[in-house]
């Protein structure tokens, strides 16, 4: 169960948002809206552990995530603005290294199953650098396919995926939330996630 | 996992090989430049030689501690990294000695070449060669905390110089004083336990140091 106690974030002399409860259970899905610059990337940043929040406290099923530490990072997997992905390295590469950096190894067959399932079968070996930008978004999430974690924290997660991705996605979410995970997520478009319980939380 | 962030990072130096070879080529030719300008005087350029190789080796080593973390800030794999189960500490050195075996270790194997330059005595190689061998891990591993400090600032790179080449100077002293105490028929052996000692102290230390100022870089 993740929970929130009146957490604050300040950057600069601006305060973004003070006051924010929430709490979250397993098969529960937070739904994080506000417009731009409201603070929803720091939130999330928070939440993972990236960054401190200014006053409150954040509870991982009832001890706080700063005194977890690498226990918390274990049952949590963070997909951000950045991708994520070396240009460098070729798709399979990517997903396979970033996933044994995240604690789950996994072999070329569980990799490219996953990446088959996310539609870039085939493309294995190619660079990510020569991908489009819909296609890297889609080697990022595909780490969700492969990943053990119950909490998913996702900082737009759609951004620049085709319809057909975002169903995919979609169905991914769902199949998560029926496993008793739980999903944090900010998106700008319309999406219908049916959860056990659903948690708006708007940023002013 | 330790592993596979060694493999990494050397696979990535593999698919850019432009950096790792700048890094070496710039120890060439600062060491090579030497003998050019001062001129054939065979003693002057043997007591020059362990000086003039390890001053170029700091900077050599120092030209790629920029790009240690800066590619991995801009494209979110260190975010990643901070959230991994696994420690950080462990993490940041097992960056620092893929750096060492990608910056390092060729210039280790150049330098007997180099000093030929300088015409050393094939034992004074030997022993230049193996305070490298030692010292250089040194520099990785200061190094890490001092580009893990600069992430993210503008004009690091000048800043980074400024705080680690400080730090650098006492492997510096050691690493080219056991090389001149062999010329002058000295023992050599304190020289290099004393670079062994750094070695193991900023094993233990500094891939702590950085991973607390990569945190704080990354807040």
């Amino acid at each position: 169960m993740l929970q929130g106690i009146s957490l604050a974030c300040v950057r600069g002399d601006r305060e973004l948002f003070k006051d924010i409860n929430f709490s979250l259970e397993a098969g529960g899905l937070m739904q994080v809206r506000g417009p731009n610059g409201s603070g929803k990337t720091s939130l999330l940043r928070m939440l993972c552990g990236l960054s401190n929040p200014a006053a409150g406290e954040i509870l991982w099923s009832g001890t706080s995530i700063r005194s977890l530490n690498g226990d918390y990072f274990a049952a949590m997997t963070y997909i951000g603005h950045l991708s994520g992905t070396k240009d460098d390295l070729t798709v399979i590469e990517n997903l396979r290294i970033s996933s044994a950096l995240a604690g789950s190894e996994i072999n070329d067959a569980q990799a490219s199953e996953a990446l088959g399932y996310m539609g870039l079968g085939g493309r294995e070996a190619l660079p990510v650098k020569v991908l489009s930008q819909g296609q890297r978004r889609r080697v990022a999430l595909a780490r969700l396919l492969v990943s053990k974690t119950a909490l998913w924290i996702l900082d737009e997660p759609l951004v620049a995926l085709d319809v057909m991705a975002v169903k995919l996605i979609q169905e991914l979410l769902e199949q998560h939330l029926k496993q008793d995970g739980m999903v944090v997520m900010t998106t700008h478009q319309e999406i219908d996630l049916t959860a056990a319980s659903t948690t708006q939380l708007h940023l002013a | 996992m330790f592993m596979w962030i060694i493999k990494r990072d050397l696979l990535l130096a593999m698919r850019r090989q432009s950096d790792v070879l700048t890094t070496l080529f710039f120890f060439i030719i600062v060491v090579s430049l030497f003998p050019l300008s001062v001129g054939p005087e065979m003693s002057m350029l043997r007591t020059m030689a362990p000086g003039v190789v390890w001053v170029a080796a700091l900077l050599a080593s120092m030209l790629s501690l920029g790009r240690m973390f800066s590619n991995d800030y801009l494209d979110g794999t260190l975010e990643q990294m901070l959230l991994s189960p696994q420690s950080l500490s462990l993490l940041v050195l097992g960056k620092a000695l893929a750096h060492w075996l990608v910056t390092g270790v060729p210039l280790v194997l150049m330098a007997p070449v180099l000093g030929i330059q300088y015409d050393l005595p094939a034992e004074a190689l030997f022993v230049l060669t193996t305070a490298l061998l030692l010292g250089t891990p040194v520099l990785s591993l200061i190094g890490a905390i001092g580009a893990a400090l600069t992430l993210g600032l503008r004009g690091g790179g000048v800043l980074v110089s400024l705080l680690v080449l400080p730090l650098y100077i006492p492997v510096l002293i050691f690493g080219a004083g056991a090389v001149e105490a062999n010329m002058a028929g000295v023992g050599f052996d304190a020289h290099l336990s004393l670079i062994g000692a750094f070695l193991l102290v900023s094993l233990v230390f500094a891939p702590w140091a950085a991973a607390s100022s990569l945190r704080v870089s990354l807040e």
